[in-house]
């Protein structure tokens, strides 16, 4: 598997090779159907996150001492975000996530977008993502 | 001698900029309207010439910062049609208007068990204050349902209203479906039944009549933004013989008549509800804007946006799969629809790639949607300097977008 800081640089590489932002929101909206679909029954209450504009699931499975994470929304610009999450974290060990900066996805161009939009849910999306991380973590102790 | 409205456009220096290498399209004007030249500079001449605290001041300044402010509020007043300047509290907005009257008028008058009636199509702003106020006085929040339409169901509102009912709360214009509410009727039911009425009219003022007198309204609340002026400036009007039997909602400068250890009486109307330095330069920037709207026929700009909001529906109906929501007798200046298929927030999001502004999601009014049964909608509303042109490239966008996404 590769480790987290060559997917953050293979991604910020393939979204730099766009130069308008319209080509950069294709990309992101192919990224995110490229992941694997979710299944009805993941998308529960504890699985959603709270967007303003969206709905957002994550589910999260803890399998030695790493993390699964498997991600859906309505919106496909957010289920292209929440990708994004996917591919750099999904499969990877869950101490080194608490260790790993995400700041890549401001280099991909589409930060201000992105970041001033409460709707996204990004940064609860990363919550999520980090609390079950920790839990994951401690049951190595 | 009254201007056309075809030639308000260029008074918004705004409307010039490109976003994202498109000119601007501006279609959220519930959310905020730009701002003509002439409120830029009225806010820019306050600041550079006479800046300086109002009312208790001795010098030039003062003075005529002071004389600028109360002006303004005589021109809300003769705006609106209120008795006196006396009705006219400056608030920071339509919301803050409205829990003022919340928490003053429910301090003053609302009893365990009491009722207040609200509709399902309120913004959240015309909501919460209510069911926050209900918690704490154990009074009982009445909900008037909407039809399949997006009107308000009377026959219920007849039946809700009591002499338990202390308050009525209404919105003027419905902000996400633009459903103009028949005040005519609801008013006077309400005070038969011996209750008060508030009208938020925050998605009103801009676009239709608002004679507070001729509609008897007992408070009306807007916000100065909606309106072309600036932001942190709305405006309670509410009548004389309720505020001066309601006490002060918030505390300190401005509102007190004399301090001493003991007690605190307080000053007149309207100061009395005006705590602290006020929004010197927004009451400045608000009149300035009502002076800019005088300029203009109220008749000339209500024909101008039905005939944008007769030509939008028409345009956005032809485009397939296509869902608008609300279809009431009177509909004002704004525009709710959704694609099937098609997210709000990504239309929103790919919409502003094509220099397109419209607003996206449940525009604050979760229990509107819940009886809809949707969590948001695409939402384009019109303001003076909106054109047929506009719509046109809206729905260009829209076929863009949804080409895009295979839809």
């Amino acid at each position: 598997m590769q480790n987290m800081h060559e997917i953050q640089k293979q991604l910020v590489d393939n979204f730099n090779q766009f130069e308008t932002n319209n080509e950069k929101f294709d990309y992101l909206i192919n990224l995110g159907q490229s992941i694997p679909e979710m299944r009805s029954d993941q998308k529960t209450e504890s699985n959603l996150v709270a967007g303003c504009q969206s709905n957002v699931w994550i589910d999260i499975r803890c399998e030695d001492y790493k993390l699964y994470i498997e991600a859906d929304s309505d919106s496909l610009i957010v289920k292209g975000i929440a990708s994004l999450l996917v591919l750099v974290l999904s499969g990877q060990d869950a101490s080194e996530i608490l260790n790993t900066n995400m700041g890549f996805i401001e280099e991909i161009g589409l930060w201000r977008q992105l970041s001033t939009q409460r709707g996204t849910g990004l940064t609860a999306m990363l919550a999520k993502i980090h609390s079950a991380a920790e839990k994951c973590r401690d049951l190595q102790k | 001698m009254l201007k056309p409205i075809s030639n308000s456009r260029t008074d918004f220096p705004i409307l010039n900029r490109e976003v994202n290498g498109h000119p601007l399209v501006y279609l959220d004007n519930g959310a905020t309207t730009q701002k003509p030249q002439v409120v830029i500079d009225a806010i820019s001449d306050y600041y550079s010439k006479f800046n300086s605290n109002v009312h208790r001041g001795n010098h030039s300044l003062s003075m005529q910062a002071t004389v600028a402010h109360e002006e303004s509020r005589k021109n809300v007043c003769s705006f609106i049609n209120a008795a006196s300047e006396r009705e006219i509290i400056f608030t920071r907005g339509t919301t803050e208007a409205i829990n003022l009257v919340a928490f003053s008028f429910g301090e003053g008058f609302v009893s365990h068990g009491d009722e207040i009636v609200v509709t399902q199509m309120e913004h959240h702003s015309n909501f919460v204050p209510w069911q926050l106020m209900c918690q704490r006085k154990g009074a009982h929040l009445r909900v008037v349902p909407i039809d399949k339409n997006g009107e308000l169901d009377l026959s219920t509102f007849k039946l809700l209203l009591s002499e338990r009912t202390k308050l009525v709360a209404v919105t003027h214009v419905s902000n996400a479906l633009g459903t103009v509410n028949p005040l005519e009727e609801i008013i006077p039911l309400a005070h038969t039944a011996g209750a008060i009425v508030l009208v938020d009219g925050a998605q009103a003022v801009q676009h239709i009549s608002h004679d507070v007198r001729a509609m008897d309204a007992d408070f009306y609340a807007f916000s100065g933004h909606k309106i072309y002026g600036p932001t942190g400036i709305g405006v309670l009007y509410g009548k004389e013989k309720w505020l001066d039997r309601m006490p002060p909602y918030q505390s300190g400068g401005e509102m007190i008549d004399r301090v001493t250890l003991d007690k605190t009486t307080y000053n007149t109307l309207p100061f009395k509800f005006e705590a602290g330095t006020p929004n010197i330069e927004g009451s400045i920037g608000l009149a300035a804007a009502i002076n800019y709207l005088a300029q203009f026929s109220p008749l000339e700009i209500q024909t101008h946006e039905e005939d944008l909001l007769d030509y939008g529906l028409e345009r956005l109906k032809s485009i397939p799969g296509m869902i608008i929501y609300g279809n009431p007798k009177k509909r004002s200046s704004i525009l709710s629809f959704s694609i099937n298929e098609i997210q709000h927030f990504d239309m929103g999001t790919l919409l502003d790639l094509y220099g397109i502004a419209v607003r996206t999601g449940h525009h604050c009014t979760q229990p509107l949607m819940d009886a809809l049964g949707i969590a948001g909608t695409v939402r384009a509303s019109f303001g003076i300097y909106n054109t047929r042109e506009d719509i046109d490239i809206l729905v260009e966008g829209i076929m863009f977008v949804k080409k895009r996404l295979g839809k």
